[in-house]
Order: structure tokens, then sequence, then C-alpha cells
């Protein structure tokens, strides 16, 4: 870990000024420092923010604002995420474990960077780390990686089950600008895709900071989040799914599906979502649902069970949603 | 005084059903519980040392000559001490008991992952920062690290045949043919090594995180170039071992080294990524499994041959057929192994080498003969079970197999099964149950102790190690028994060199080595005592601090008060492994749940039988069975260390990428002790348990995934993807 | 950086590298080892500690970042160490080799509290409560307390006796 400045801020002010300087917001710091004693990050400036109250859940718009540093655990347990929107608290206790679900927090989650070993060694390229230097990670040993988003640089996973589930939800990222105005980001235009910048990850310029999450409004439908992993606790997705679906007449009035454990951000696809609405569910449909989805799948070796797992994990999900 | 006693003939005395204080062989607490739950107990890194200065590894990101361009910018950062690129480093942990010095050098690496260099700093900070800047460039070196990709060696002495196998596979009603792999693992011990050193100047002071430590003193004596009598080694307590502790590891000779260079302590701790790569892994195998079976499943041949590979110079190979040599009759038989020479990090020993990998793949090639054949799988080994040694034609010292399995299969309720697949399904779940057998060598090594009985009770020494395995708890109980002394009177003190060298943990023989040497101990102080009171040591009681003769109840207390009473004990192995062939035996069944959707698998419930002579604690005992078992939940399903395929590098180097079993992973368990009293076991006729309950885990729940779902998985582990690959549409 | 953390009850304010992590500042600076390093990346769980009575992982959390916070560890279980946690830990033989041990033990403490809050889980049937401490329960919120030793067993029967010891008390005050 090289030598840092802490800092804690007073305010969302002195942190963006901070955040302006080059510093990086520390919250929860389960995933900051795990890379930073790596030196896979390594930052000379770090303000911590976990102070500053941002840590409510309040009623908005019908909704729900959730604070940046609102941990896991807290929002997971929250009875109005229990009672409206189960996939988010479902999503939540699906990652991690207790203790880490205790000190992570929203913003944070939304920011984890992939587990990709790779980007992981300081033995190895990772383009994610420094752009330019080539991806070990492709023509190596692949499994947790994305088959969706991919570039030639990067192949990289989005590692979050919190932010499949606001991803189905049409959660907006709540950002504190440079100035001080407060602006909404959906989630669809706060991840970059990594192109031939992977180290670019989202939207956010120098002096933004994430002030907290909002909810729309809870959806009508019954919602799910289903995560395949390699064991029955406090591992990451192979394939996750995060399903609102609600029904009339027997047919499908709205399917809302995010993916998790596929793509280089978490994973929505609106084309599919069409097809799949007004239709009577059957084998066939979820089967062209899911060829939809994996058409412009890039597979590298090793990846190949993604197809195949995502396919029966989704007819399995719609199947059982739309009974 | 000293007992010695030499294995050669079998004890059929049975002195422990004798004795009168009747601990040994009940359900005791752990002495050294109570330290542990307090945070008490101090482990390698952990003693508090004046003036500690902070060491931390430096890996070789490639294979070939190793240079560090910015050695002197770095030796020039904050509190930076000193940057050690010593040739004495070693280049991976020792073998068990090498008793030498392991390959050393830091000029060039020959595999990803291996120490270069030790930073030593001020504080831990400053030492993982300047261990992180230091520059080391790899003059890459064409080194192959595939073990399909070279020609194996084929050592003569690792190849055996009788008969005619080919023959045999050819004539035979019923056969399988099947290639089996498993992964490269890791012991993955909770501790990560870790050594203390301090140097004064003319005797070396380690506080390590090792399992045997009389073989480790002359290994790091060797390593760094001292006598071993000016080496002590302390290791009280030691977080986990599972064979990655057998040898000195690298951060004990780089403590070392540190330590003498600067006259002052140093402390190295292995990042856990360096864990995973320093020091030996379990080999990957690849293993051909033939069965030629007549109609009734009675084997006629059996073939099992394996590739492993270790990196150059390394003597150990895994030994994956070792079980196989005695497991099952048949008159044709093949085995071998082979080994490929790469450079990927070493391997070595890692719990119940051999039989924990050979054992699991020859059981899943028994389910599937049994499958073909249409008979029983628990009938099916029943029918298999071997009169004498099917090699050597020695007797063997004990063979419990059949009541394993029998009383196993009723325990389990294995009656109730079903014998073809996909036959029970709850929602997306099929379940089903599976079994397989246990077994695995039985070795007793050299091994001493020493008991000193004194009026306020008695002391019990050994350098032997308790890694968890229940050292401290059993030698207290033997000492206890023979001495008619509870247990909360006699204090075990161990993990010192400066005591009477046992045997070390591993290979499951710390228990009924150096509790054989405590046993003798003990017996020496009954002899000593029964001298005072004018008797015969068999005459004599021990009960409740009382020693009785005839009519006569002496406190211990008086024959002490000139003193305390003391007692060597000395076991060795003799001529009873030429006589006998010495095994335990078991045998595991499960039930699991197998997602026709996704390919999870949910292991239900789970027993394992066990028969291992004497059993001196069932609580401990069934502790280790229990570690075993899930050991073999985490074999089956979740545990694979990845090599890239370029370079051979340990890819998911960490406790996040490497999956062990985690408490949801791991359902209800069942142990059953199978009575037995091997007299060729020394006078207290106990074996072996540590590894017992690994060998074969894997296969019972492998098995139960084939009768639940269909799937049959012969590349393990058993993850989602690969149930799905073969899961039937 | 000066930081004043107030351990099992007692504060100690220590001049820290902002570098040092909880886990670090607790075992080399204040020689409380009974917090463990396993992996010191929230990999296994062996350092858990308890900061205002919930748990996290020591290792990834900058003691600076704790200042004036109040931090249980294995030490302040209690003050004797024989609790009836740890008692049934040893009873139970809910260890072997130790090391994960202190951690367990935190974590059980306050999972026993986080169940009394009502707190869901990823096998709760429901989200909406109340959470009741099945087995299964049970085993779903310890698994970030990795134990190698795999004492599983002992540590769900220990930690299962002393939720059901606390059960009947609280049944018997009703």
């Amino acid at each position: 870990m090289r030598p840092f400045d802490y800092q804690r801020a007073e305010d969302t002010a002195a942190a963006r000024t901070a955040s302006r300087a080059g510093a990086t917001i520390l919250a929860g710091g389960t995933n900051l420092l795990d890379l930073m004693k790596l030196e896979v990050m390594a930052p000379e400036r770090v303000v911590d923010i976990s102070r500053l109250g941002l840590n409510r859940i309040t009623e908005k718009d019908g909704g729900l604002h959730i604070g940046a540093t609102v941990t896991n655990s807290d929002l997971a347990a929250d009875m109005r995420i229990r009672r409206d929107y189960p996939v988010l608290s479902r999503a939540l206790l699906a990652g991690a474990s207790g203790q880490l679900r205790n000190k992570a927090t929203t913003g944070g989650n939304l920011l984890q960077r992939t587990r990709c070993p790779y980007f992981y060694d300081t033995g190895t390229a990772c383009n994610k780390r420094t752009p330019g230097e080539g991806c070990a990670a492709i023509g190596g040993e692949l499994r947790n990686h994305a088959i969706l988003g991919t570039s030639e640089h990067c192949v990289a996973l989005h590692p979050s089950d919190m932010a499949v589930a606001m991803r189905a939800l049409d959660a907006m990222v709540e950002v504190e600008g440079e100035d001080g105005t407060r602006r909404e980001v959906a989630l669809d235009d706060f991840y970059r895709l990594p192109g031939d910048r992977p180290d670019i990850e989202t939207t956010l310029a120098p002096g933004d900071l994430i002030t907290g999450v909002t909810l729309p409004a809870p959806l009508e439908g019954r919602q799910q989040y289903r995560k395949v992993r390699d064991r029955a606790s406090y591992a990451f997705a192979l394939v996750s799914i995060a399903a609102i679906v609600r029904m009339e007449d027997g047919r499908i009035a709205d399917a809302t599906l995010a993916f998790g454990g596929i793509g280089t951000r978490p994973w929505r696809d609106p084309e599919m979502e069409t097809l799949l609405k007004g239709e009577r569910p059957s084998a066939a449909l979820f089967a062209k649902a899911a060829d939809v989805l994996m058409r412009h799948a890039a597979v590298h070796p090793g990846l190949e069970f993604k197809l195949t797992l995502v396919t029966r994990l989704l007819s399995a999900t719609l199947e059982e949603m739309t009974e | 005084m000293t007992l010695d006693l030499k294995i050669d003939n079998p004890d059929p005395s049975h002195r422990p059903d004798d004795l009168a204080q009747g601990v040994l062989g009940t359900e005791t607490d752990r002495p050294d519980g109570w330290a542990k739950v307090a945070g008490s107990a101090t482990y390698a890194a952990e003693e508090t040392v004046g003036d500690l200065l902070h060491g931390v590894l430096v890996r070789a990101p490639g294979i070939g000559a190793v240079t560090c361009p910015n050695l002197s910018d770095v030796r020039a950062m904050p509190g930076v001490r000193a940057v050690l690129r010593d040739d004495r480093l070693i280049r991976n942990a020792a073998q068990g008991m090498a008793d030498e010095a392991p390959v050393q050098g830091a000029d060039a690496a020959d595999y990803v992952g291996q120490p270069i260099a030790l930073v030593v700093a001020e504080s831990f900070e400053q030492a993982r920062h300047a261990a992180q800047v230091l520059d080391v460039v790899i003059q890459t070196k064409d080194a192959p690290t595939d073990p399909s990709a070279v020609d194996p060696e084929v050592p003569d002495d690792k190849q055996s045949a009788m008969g005619d196998l080919d023959a045999a596979m050819a004539e035979a009603a019923v056969t399988v043919d099947a290639i089996y792999t498993t992964p490269s693992m890791s012991s993955a011990a909770m501790e990560p090594h870790a050594a203390t050193a301090q140097w004064d100047g003319d005797t070396l002071t380690l506080r390590g995180s090792l399992q045997m430590l009389k073989f480790n003193r002359n290994e790091l004596a060797d390593s760094i170039g001292l006598p071993p009598e000016k080496v002590r080694i302390m290791a009280p307590f030691v977080g986990g071992g599972f064979g990655s502790k057998l040898g000195i590891s690298a951060d004990c000779v780089a403590a070392a080294l540190a330590a003498m260079e600067l006259g002052q302590p140093v402390r190295v701790v292995q990042h856990r990524r360096n864990v995973f790569e320093v020091n030996t892994r379990r080999s990957e195998t690849r293993q051909h499994i033939r069965l030629a079976a007549d109609a009734d499943g009675r084997l006629t041949g059996l073939g099992h041959d394996a590739l492993v590979s270790n990196l150059p110079e390394e003597r150990f190979s895994e030994p994956v057929v070792q079980g196989s040599h005695f497991a099952y009759a048949a008159a044709n038989r093949k085995l071998g192994v082979q080994i490929a020479r790469i450079h990927r990090p070493a391997s070595g020993s890692v719990r119940a080498p051999g039989e924990s990998v050979g054992v699991t793949a020859f059981e899943l090639a028994m389910d599937e003969l049994a499958d073909k054949a249409g008979i029983d799988p628990v009938e099916l080994r029943l029918r298999n079970i071997p009169e004498k040694d099917p090699e050597s034609g020695k007797p063997f010292s004990s063979h419990r197999l059949k009541e394993a399995l029998t009383q196993g299969a009723e325990a389990f309720g294995w009656s109730a099964r079903t014998a073809a697949p996909r036959q029970r399904k709850e929602g997306e779940w099929w379940i089903g149950t599976g079994m397989a057998a246990a077994f695995r060598v039985n070795m007793v090594i050299e091994a001493e102790a020493r008991i000193s009985l004194r009026q306020d009770g008695a002391v019990v020494r050994s350098d032997m190690t308790d890694i968890g395995t229940g050292s401290y708890a059993i030698f207290g109980q033997i000492a206890g028994e023979l001495l008619g002394l509870s247990p909360d009177r006699v204090s075990v003190e161990l993990g010192d060199t400066d005591y009477p060298p046992g045997s070390g943990s591993g290979g499951s023989f710390g228990a009924a080595s150096t509790g054989t040497a405590v046993w003798l101990a003990g017996m020496e102080i009954r002899r000593q005592l029964a001298e005072r009171l004018g008797c015969d040591e068999t005459e004599l009681t021990l009960k409740d601090g009382l020693a009785i003769f005839s009519n006569r109840r002496v406190p211990l207390e008086e024959l002490l008060c000139d003193g305390p009473i003391d007692g060597h004990g000395h076991v060795q192995p003799g001529d009873a492994s030429e006589k006998v062939r010495q095994a335990t035996f078991g045998a595991h069944f499960a039930e699991v749940a197998v997602n026709g959707v996704t390919g999870e698998v949910r292991v239900r419930r789970m027993l394992g039988s066990f028969a291992a002579g004497r059993i001196l604690n069932p609580r401990t005992a069934r502790s280790q069975c229990h570690g075993g078992m899930i050991w073999g939940i985490g074999m089956a399903l979740t545990e694979e260390l990845t090599h890239d395929r370029r370079d051979g590098h340990a890819v998911n180097r960490d406790l996040a990428g490497y999956h062990l079993p985690v408490n949801a992973d791991v359902p209800p368990l069942d142990v059953l002790f199978v009575e037995e009293r091997d007299d060729w076991a020394g006078p207290m006729q106990a074996k072996g348990i540590g590894e017992l309950g690994i060998c074969g885990a894997g296969a019972a729940i492998l098995n139960a995934v084939y009768n639940a779902s269909g799937a049959r998985v012969r590349d393990l582990p058993a993850t989602p993807d690969r149930v799905i690959a073969t899961l039937p549409d | 950086m000066k930081t004043t953390l107030t351990v099992n009850g007692r504060p100690h304010t220590l001049d820290l590298d902002p570098r040092v992590t909880l886990l670090d500042a607790l075992r080399d600076h204040l020689h409380l080892t009974g917090s463990k390093k396993g992996c010191d990346h929230g990999q296994c769980g062996a350092c858990t500690v308890l900061v205002d009575g919930r748990r996290i992982n020591a290792c990834l959390s900058l003691a600076v970042a704790h200042d004036g916070d109040d931090i249980t560890t294995v030490e302040g279980l209690s003050e004797d160490g024989k609790s009836p946690l740890q008692t049934a830990f040893v009873r139970n033989d809910g260890m072997q080799c130790g090391y994960c041990t202190p951690g367990q033990l935190c974590s059980a403490t306050a999972v026993l509290r986080e169940v009394e809050a009502g707190w869901p889980s990823h096998v709760s049937e429901t989200l909406e409560g109340p959470a009741t401490l099945t087995r299964d329960e049970l085993a779903e919120r310890m698994s970030g307390n990795i134990c190698r030793c795999s004492c599983y067993p002992g540590i769900n029967a220990a930690i299962l006796e002393i939720a059901e010891e606390s059960t009947d008390y609280a049944e018997a005050a009703e």
C-alpha cells in the first residue's frame, strides 16, 4: 500500500473538492482497501465520507432515496425494501458475507471493481489497471468473466449483485457535481462499456460524488433474484438474474430482467424485454428470449458454459414467475 | 529412565482395558480450547517481541533469471532496513521429513511466484510497500508448465504388475475403463505460514508455524548454515497444517537470515497469496482406471495408472495408487505413477497424500462398475474384500472394512435407496444417495516423550505439535490413565525443540506414534512406582492420585516426597510392517440434491463409519472425521487451484477464488466408529484417524450426484458447469 | 495520525500511519492478538470484530477511520474467557487449530443479535420475518467465517445451544 494522506470529509463539498484534486473516495472500503493492499489501486489521497450522514433511507416521490453510505446490511433489512423491493433485498443478501455487508455501502457497491484475477495480479498485464498494457485474461483462464459488452481489450465482469437488482428496478444514481448541483443518472448511463479504455468504468467526472440512489415507486408484479455460484454462500455469481414480472390474463404484461455474471456491467436487454411483453409464456418463447439476449455474446474459451447456464436459468425463472 | 519399544510383534495384552482411571477413550474437552476461545493462544506471529522488524517476501512474476534493477532505491526507502537477495532463500517449502534444506537460490525462478527477495522494514506497512516497489525483471526461460505436454518420468519403483490385465479386461463380463482427473488443491490452513526469528549472536530462536519440529530444525539449520544445536524452534499453537507445514517454509528461512544479518528480531508472515504458491500444493492427477469383473462383480483385474507433476529436483510425487495396492482383491493388476517435471509451484503432501485423490477416483470407478453389473454398491465392495494383501500375500493386521460397510449402511438407511438414477425429484432438485469405501495406510514413526510425575500432578513434554488434531487432549488422557490422574492434573507442553523429539504431526501418525511414546513414559513411571512399593507393575492400580496394591492405598504425594519421578518413552517402527499389512478402513454415505436447471449440488447429509483401532478421544476423533468429510465436499464440489495455461501460475490464489467449503455447504454429518483393536498398532491398539475421513468422501458425494441426476462427473470438482455438461437431457 | 479507539471498554490513543488497518492496530499496536489475520482481504472472517456492536472484517478497515469507535474483540467477549458461548465452543469441540475461533465467536455474537433484530438472510423463506435461527439459517449467516479444519458441526451445535438457552430465558421472562 502506497503512503497516502487520509482526510475525513466534514461535508460533501469538502469531499468533492478533494475528489476534484485527485483524492479517492473511501466509504466502506471493503473493495478499495483490498485493492490498495495489492497496489492495484494506489491513491495518494483518500477522503473518507463515511460520517457525512449519507446513511439514511427516506421516502421520495412514491419511491425511496437511499443515502450513498447506507450499508448493504441496513438496506437489505429495511422493511420498506423487504416489502416493496424484495428483489433488491434478496440480491444484497445473496452477496458477500454478513461482516462485509455491514461495512459495504450503497455507493461503494455500485463502484466495486471487477474480480478478474488478472486485474488483481500486478505480475500480469491488464488494460484496466494500465491502459495499453494488454490483457492477460484473454487467452488465459476465464471463469468469472463477461461474455456481453466485452472488447478486445477487456473481458472483466461487473461483480455486483446489488447493482443487478437496481438495474432491474430502474434505480437512478444521485450525483453531486463539482459545482454542488445534484443530478440523477440512470444506471444505463452510469456504467461505460470497456471499449479501448477499460480503466474508465463510469461516466463520473473528477469532483463528482455519489450521494445516493433513488428507487422509483414500487413496480407491480412478482420479484425474484436468482444466483448460481460455485458454493452455497460467500461467492460471486456465475450467473444471476433479477426479475420483475407482471402477468395479465395469462400473458406477460411486463418482464424486467437484469443479469449478473455475464456482462461487463449489470446487464439489461430492452429488445429481449419487448419480445416477452404481451406474449403467452412458453418454453419456445423463453428460448427465443435467451437467443436474443445472447445475440451479441463474445464467448472466449472457458466461458461456453455461461451460454447454457443463463439460458437454463432464464427459462426456469420465467417459467416459475409466469405460472 | 527410558522405556524403549520397537514394534516388531503384536501386543495382545490390551493394557488400556486393565487401567483404572477411565479417561482414555472418553469424550474429554481440549485443554487448549480455553486459550483458543479466549484469544490468548499465541501463534507464530503473535509473541510480543521488542524491536521487531517486519519482513515481506517478494515473488517472481515469471520463470527465468531474476534481476532487481532498483534494488538500491528500495533499500533507501523510508524505514527499509534490508532487501535480502540471499542465495540461501529457499525455492519452496521442504517436503515432509526431508531433514535437510530444500532447493535454494534467488537468482532464478523455477516457477511463477517463487520468493526471490525479502524486504525488511521497521513497520509492516513500510515493508509491504517497499516489496511492491521492488522491480523484479525476469529473463524469461522456456519452461514446460503443462503436465500433459511433457514426456513423464516412469520410475521403476512406482510401477507394479501381476498377471495379465489386458487379457482380464478382454475376457471380463463387465468392465470399466475411464479417465478421472483431479485439479491442484491447496491445504489453505487458516493461519498463513509465519515466523518470528531472534538471533542472540550464537543461537537462533524461531517461532514458526510448523508441523514436524525435529525435522524442521535440521532443515532450517542446513538452510542457513548453522549447526542444529544452535537452532531452537517453538510452535505451541499451529493454525492448521494439513501437510503444508511439514517442511521448513520460505518465511522461516528468510526471517532467520534477516535476524542474523540485522541482529534484531524479524517477523515474516506469508501473504495469503504467497501461501498458494511458495508452499506445496496437492498435485493435479490424471487417473486411468480399469476394472474387469465377472458377472457377479468379482474383480478379475484392476488397473490404476496416474500422472502427477512436480518441480525438478523434488523427491515427492503424489502416491496416487497407494490405496489401490491393497483395497481390493484381483488376480490381474497393473498400477503405476508417472511424474511430469514441470514448472508449476511445487507439489507435496496435502491431507492423506495418495488416497485422498486415488481412493476417490477409484471409488468413482467402482460405482460405475456396480451400475453396469447391476449390483448394489455396498455389496460390490463386500464381494471384493481381499483375505490377505493382494500383492504381497501378507496378512492384514486387522481388517474391518466389512463392518464399516454394513454398520454404515444400516445407520444411514442405505436399503431404502433406489438403484436407478433420476427417480426422486423435489421441485428443481434431483435427490439421490451414494457411497464409497475408505482406505488409508497406517504408519508409526519414531517418537520420544517425557513425563515428570510431581506431587502436584504430571507434566508431559515433547516437541510434538498440535495442529488442531487434539494432541494436547490425548496426551493428557494417556498420561492420566496410566498414572491415575484426572486430565486436569496433567499439563501437556508441546511444540518446543528443547523437549524430547516426538513424531511431529503428519500422516495421521501423531497420536499413535507420540502417543505411544507418552504411554511408554507413563509405563516407565509405573514401573518405578511399583518398585518403590515392592510389587509388579501389573499388580499396581493407580487411580485418583492413589497407588493401590494388594490392600495398601498410598497417596502419590507420599511416594513423591523425595522428588518427582521421570519417565522417558521412545517408540520406533520395527519389522511389523514386513510381517503384516496395516491400514485403516471406512465407508462414506451421502445424500445429495442436484439442481436440474443450474447444476448446483447440495449435500443433504453424510455418514462416515471408520475403523481406526482404539479411539483415544471420540470427541476429537469425530472432529477429525468431520474435517476429512468436509474436505471431501470441497474436493467433490468446490476446490480447484487453476494454473494459467501459459506460465503455470496459480491464477485464483486467494480465498475468494479458491473455494473452500463454507458453513452453508456442510450438512449434518454423522460419524460412527467401528470397534477395533489392532494388536499390531502398539500397546494402545490405536491407529491414525486424521486422514481416513477424506479418503473416498468425495466419491460418495459424486456417486450420489449420479444416483440423483444421472450426471457422471469424472473431472473434479463437480461445479455447476460440469454437472450441466453431463446431465442427461 | 492520532486515533482513539475504545477497545473492550478501554480507550487507547495511538499515533498511526494511515495505512494501518484496524486489525493490525489491534494485533501489533495494542498486542491484542486474539483477532486473527487469515487472508487480510475479507475473504475468510478470521479477523471479525464488533464495531459499535456490529461485526465487520477488521482487515478491510483503516484504524484511523475508526477514531472514536467502540470495538469489541474476542478478548472482550467475557472477563474470564468462559462466557456461555465460549464454554459451548469448548464443550462441543467447535474448534481444532483455533485460528478461526475468535472470528467465529465474534461473528456468532453478532448473528444472535441480528436474528433478534429480525434481519432476514439469503435462506429465509420470507423477507418479512420474523427471523428464526434454524440450522440452515445459522449456517448461511456464519458462512463469512471459514474454518479449514472444518469444525462447522461443532461450531453450529455450540451456537444453537446458546440460542436455545437465550430463547428459553426470553420465554421464561415473558
